[in-house]
């Protein structure tokens, strides 16, 4: 219970509840209300990770979702592991495990600091000029070594255990940031009475005011204002307070992306709660208040353990009740860090400051910290630090208007405070396309002009007094909610305002000077000097080249730094070279708050027919169609898919079998225009079709090609039962309803999907009528009174069917279209009936090789998209004297009646047992130089049990001229002679089909 | 996500439509008498202006009609959604072709 660095008051942490967690197995005692740093700090903890490249030692910068380098895997129990946590913005709860990173053996002795010692060589641009050659050592040497070098901790290895939710909400004003300016902003917006959400990430709403002890806003301390404004806005029924909620993404049309932390900071997780949840909020105005990030200074060795951002210190001063350190130095080149040494000095510590400005650039703030009891050096810059795991001292020297440096002194000091400036937090008015502008006053770009319904308040704009702050984010809001409202408090003026400095003055050979600009991706001053002597002149590409700024921190802390540095060394003005693209997400989010309950079989969802349960009880293996899941075979025990199909396959050509064919898209087109719509869309004729009678029909694209197949039924004078292939039914459908709308709206003509409400049980094979005839009622069965392509009404089993007598196989055939509810019970009435006939499951593949032996096409598979009716021997479908229709015009285009066409044909392996690869190439000559000239490729290959050899079709350039004669295909083995045919294989004359 | 404004249902998501393209590409009465140019343009050729577009839109997983809609190609923003058949109020044709 030590806690040797926590001050004895103070603090908004919760002294009557400790808690206990672990850090590298070592118990860290802290209380509720810390994060992890301010427990580890509040132990003495300064030394927490290893940084990226060189295995520095590093410690904690920041106290906030800016930190570059106290990244910690956070272990919350089995399965929740997770990597490259910032410590400043997790939690600290008893039961967490935390470990330190990118260390080998340990944090204290790592053996991978020997890089540190290799700096020399691991310059910029280290990979792109090292990794070159010899070729060879790509695979073997190289490639494994950048591997086990790259990456920033361990991915979990099991899978997420927890749950994680997803939320739409609706606002008429958003409000991100509740520090000074949003908490007003959304006060002012809530008393309009519009529905107002304030989304912050901390885990206690009020931004800067949670450390800030000193400010009176109206004569009474901020930490008032703050309670009461939190007051009215949680008794206001029109607004949604969300802590812990992160909006890390600002897309079109104000759609905000937020991931709300529900569960992460409780020690058990309450109930059914989800860890995370993502809210989507569609917001009709917005409030960027998201404050600013402080800057450090880029001296040598600024990144040892205890070496701070200033406003951090103060942070963890007042609002943790932690001393980072005993004897503190400040560096600084403006105003706000005085507030942080004089509440430094308040809490008892030891303190120096040193200002790189001089004595009479200094504001009120100089006087404040002297009459308070420190020292402050003005005109000093910072050499150097000293100490290796933790800082023991400040070497810094007075440097004058020449920039010439002076006598050098050591400082010394446990902690260090540092301050380069300040920088708008502009992610998200950049990520919503805003343009941003430099406003030298301030060093900084700022938001300048809109692309969307939103506004800047506060810090985020530049404005860092606190009554400014709380004004302008009232004003805003009550903008933002169509008020011209305002308010004028009064507050402490706030120290602020700095000068500019990109690297601080050194007496030191600057070649030999390690000052690190990008903590977490160890880009240091010389690497973004040397990419600009290199000839880098753009932001864009000294970012990548030198990867600054490219860490998980997007270098908050950092870019301001090295633009500057760009900047000083191309000799330019800041604005004239630019900032880098802001991109989500603001700060990391996990995959499962983007997930959400898309896992497992919500993932991609399936889609299952109602015989799907009877298939799987019989033992079917299924694949993948669309979304649908098929029975693909039937094997009996001991037979593979080769012994299974082979044997379905000559079961329904020598008996029956049955087959579900309930994935067939179905669309029923109703109406006065129904027929012309349909000769409209086919290339066939459906005028004089009678009803009853059923039609292969075959849809264009108005390109000319294929769109889709499938055969149609007229049921009545103005209502047809199309059917279309399984993937196609929602294009299809989609295609007819496009032209109904948009070309044809004077047709009547109603379209409805009734894929789910038809079940299809197909039922094929020359004793297919013998099965179904005791079961069906209503319907003369006979060849004379229901021929092929018949459709009747009637029912079967006592339910209501439209019965087609079709075939995709060749035989006798019938699609028994039955509600779906009643599917399972007529399948399984029909399947007993058909057991004294030898009835016999199949699946897909049978009805592939089936229908193959046929030479009937599968749209997709013979064709894909650049197929015409001709191409497969369908042109004759199409009436002379057909007018108009989609895709007609296409026909007559040059390249599609020019000769030479890719045509389908049968190919036939001079060795029969030899199953061609579909996609295999076809070429005439394999004597020819390569590359050689490809003919075509096979689009269909199956072993046919019914013909007692391999049997193929393909697309072939020229195809139906080349019947008998002899090309070649290509194998694994290499070539292989085959002969052009027919594209029909059984049943040559098509007797069977009408048994 | 963009947020499009369906004649008939209001304010949407993006993800509940589908976008069909340039609008006002009218589908020549009789294609057999246009020459293969004009047929190969009217296939094929689109605009892609950078600026204001008219796009035909379909609300698919909504009411599941068409509609056009004005859409400024640089700010993404909807200037106008209107039925199919009707022309846009503010925006000069000529801008769109056919």
């Amino acid at each position: 219970m030590a806690q040797p660095f926590r001050l004895s008051r103070g603090g908004r942490i919760d002294r009557t509840r400790p808690i206990v967690f672990a850090f590298n197995g070592k118990p860290v005692h802290g209380f509720a209300g810390d994060t992890v740093a301010s427990a580890l700090l509040a132990n003495g903890i300064h030394l927490v990770g290893r940084s990226f490249k060189y295995h520095r030692p590093r410690g904690i910068l920041s106290h906030g979702p800016d930190e570059p380098s106290a990244l910690l895997s956070v272990d919350r129990g089995p399965g929740r592991i997770d990597p490259n946590n910032r410590a400043s913005v997790v939690e600290a709860r008893s039961g967490l495990r935390t470990t330190s990173q990118n260390h080998w053996p340990s944090l204290e002795f790592d053996v991978g600091a020997v890089n540190d010692l290799l700096s020399p060589v691991f310059v910029a641009g280290f990979y792109y000029k090292t990794f070159m050659w010899p070729r060879k050592f790509w695979d073997k040497v190289y490639e494994p070594f950048i591997r086990a070098a790259a990456g920033l901790g361990k991915a979990p290895t099991v899978a997420d255990p927890d749950r994680y939710a997803n939320r739409h909400a609706h606002c008429d004003v958003l409000v991100v940031g509740a520090g000074p300016a949003g908490l007003a902003a959304a006060l002012a917006a809530a008393r309009t009475g519009k529905r107002v959400i304030l989304a912050d990430e901390g885990a206690e709403p009020g931004g800067s005011l949670l450390h800030d002890t000193t400010s009176q806003i109206d004569g009474r301390p901020a930490a008032d204002w703050l309670a009461e404004t939190l007051a009215e806005l949680d008794a206001r029924e029109n607004v949604i307070l969300l802590p812990r909620t992160t909006a890390f993404g600002y897309y079109n049309h104000n759609h905000v992306a937020m991931t709300e932390r529900v569960t992460d900071h409780l020690t058990s997780a309450a109930g059914q709660a989800p860890r995370e949840r993502l809210w989507q909020v569609r917001a009709e105005q917005v409030v960027l208040a998201g404050g600013a990030h402080e800057r450090p200074l880029v001296f040598a060795d600024n990144d040892r353990p205890g070496i701070l951002l200033a406003e951090s210190v103060r942070v963890f001063l007042n609002r943790y009740g932690v001393a980072p350190g005993r004897r503190l130095v400040f560096a600084t080149c403006g105003a706000s860090a005085y507030q942080a040494a004089l509440d430094a000095r308040a809490a008892g510590l030891d303190v120096t400051l040193v200002d790189l400005r001089l004595e009479a650039d200094c504001g009120p703030e100089l006087a404040q910290l002297r009459s308070a009891g420190a020292e402050v050096l003005t005109g000093h810059t910072v050499i150097g630090s000293k100490g290796r795991k933790r800082v023991t001292g400040l070497v810094v020297a007075p440097v004058g208007s020449d920039g010439r440096c002076g006598g050098r002194r050591l400082l010394a000091c446990d902690c260090v405070g540092m301050s380069g400036g300040w920088t708008p937090a502009v992610h998200l008015f950049s990520q919503s396309r805003g343009k941003l502008r430099y406003d030298d006053a301030i060093d900084a770009f700022v938001p300048n002009i809109s692309a969307q319904a939103e506004r800047s308040a506060g810090a985020a704009r530049g404005t860092y007094d606190l009554a400014a702050c709380v004004n302008e984010g009232f004003s805003a809001g009550a903008a933002a909610a169509g008020s011209d409202e305002r308010q004028e408090v009064r507050a402490t003026p706030t120290l602020t305002g700095f000068q500019p400095v990109r690297i601080m003055p050194t007496d030191a050979n600057p070649t030999k000077v390690r000052a690190f600009v990008d903590y977490q991706n160890d880009v240091t001053a010389k690497d973004i000097k040397l990419a600009v002597r290199e000839g880098f002149q753009s932001i864009e590409h000294v970012k990548r080249y030198t990867t600054t700024g490219m860490a998980t921190d997007q270098g908050k802390t950092s870019n301001m730094n090295a633009l500057g540095i760009v900047a000083g060394q191309l000799d330019k003005a800041l604005p004239a070279v630019g900032t880098t693209t802001f991109r989500p997400p603001y700060t990391p989010v996990t995959f499962g708050a983007l997930v959400g309950p898309a896992r497992h079989a919500l993932f991609d969802p399936i889609r299952t027919t109602p015989i799907h349960e009877w298939a799987e009880a019989h033992g079917a293996l299924f694949e993948n169609v669309a979304l649908w899941r098929r029975a693909w075979y039937f094997p009996k025990a001991g037979e593979d898919l080769h012994a299974a199909v082979a044997r379905e396959c000559k079961a329904v050509r020598e008996g029956v079998g049955i087959f579900d064919a309930s994935t067939l898209g179905k669309i029923e087109i109703v109406g006065r225009d129904a027929a012309e719509f349909m000769n409209r869309l086919y290339i066939n004729p459906w005028t004089k079709l009678a009803p009853g009678r059923c039609r292969y029909g075959l849809m264009l694209k108005e390109d000319g090609y294929i769109l889709d197949d499938g055969v149609v039924a007229r049921v009545s004078d103005e209502c047809f039962h199309v059917t279309t292939t399984t993937g196609g039914a929602a294009r299809v459908l989609a295609h007819m309803e496009d032209y109904l709308q948009t070309e044809w709206p004077e047709l009547e003509v109603f379209l409805t999907s009734t894929t789910e409400q038809w079940a299809v049980i197909a039922l094929q094979g020359p004793k297919a009528r013998d099965v179904i005839a005791p079961l069906v009622d209503g319907i003369d069965l006979s060849p004379e009174a229901f021929p092929h392509m018949a459709m009747r009404s009637g029912t079967i089993c006592g339910v209501p069917t439209r019965l087609f007598r079709v075939s995709f196989t060749g035989e006798l055939g019938f699609e028994i279209n039955v509600p779906s509810d009643h599917a399972r019970a007529v399948w399984e009435a029909v399947f007993a009936a058909g057991r004294a006939h030898g009835i016999t499951p199949y699946g897909t593949e049978t009805m592939h090789v089936l229908r193959a032996e046929k030479g009937y096409i599968i749209v997709g598979q013979e064709t894909d998209g650049t197929v015409t009716p001709d191409d497969v021997g369908m042109a004759g479908m199409i009436p002379k004297a057909k007018g108009d229709f989609v895709g007609k015009r296409s026909l007559a285009r040059p390249d599609v009646v020019a000769s030479g066409r890719k045509q389908l044909v049968g190919l036939m392996t001079d060795d029969p047992k030899l199953v061609l690869d579909e996609g295999a190439q076809i070429v005439a000559d394999t004597g020819q130089p390569i590359p050689m000239r490809m003919l075509g490729h096979v689009t269909s290959s199956y072993w046919s049990a019914n013909c007692g050899r391999s049997i193929a079709l393909a697309l072939v350039e020229g195809g139906r001229e080349r019947a008998g004669g002899h090309l070649h295909v290509t194998t694994p083995d290499g070539f292989t002679r085959v002969t052009v045919c027919e594209p029909v294989f059984f049943d040559t004359k098509g007797e069977r089909i009408n048994a | 996500m963009l947020l499009i404004a369906c004649p008939h249902c209001g304010k949407r998501p993006e993800t509940e439509f589908r976008c069909g393209g340039q609008a006002h590409i009218a589908r020549p009465a009789d294609p057999m008498t246009v020459d293969d140019g004009a047929w190969s343009e009217h296939l094929f050729v689109r605009a892609n202006p950078k600026g204001v577009h008219a796009e035909r839109w379909c609300h698919v997983h909504g009411c599941g009609r068409w509609f056009n809609a004005l859409r400024d190609t640089i700010s993404d923003r909807f200037i106008e959604t209107y039925p199919m058949g009707a022309k846009p109020t503010q925006f000069p044709q000529s801008e769109t072709r056919a």
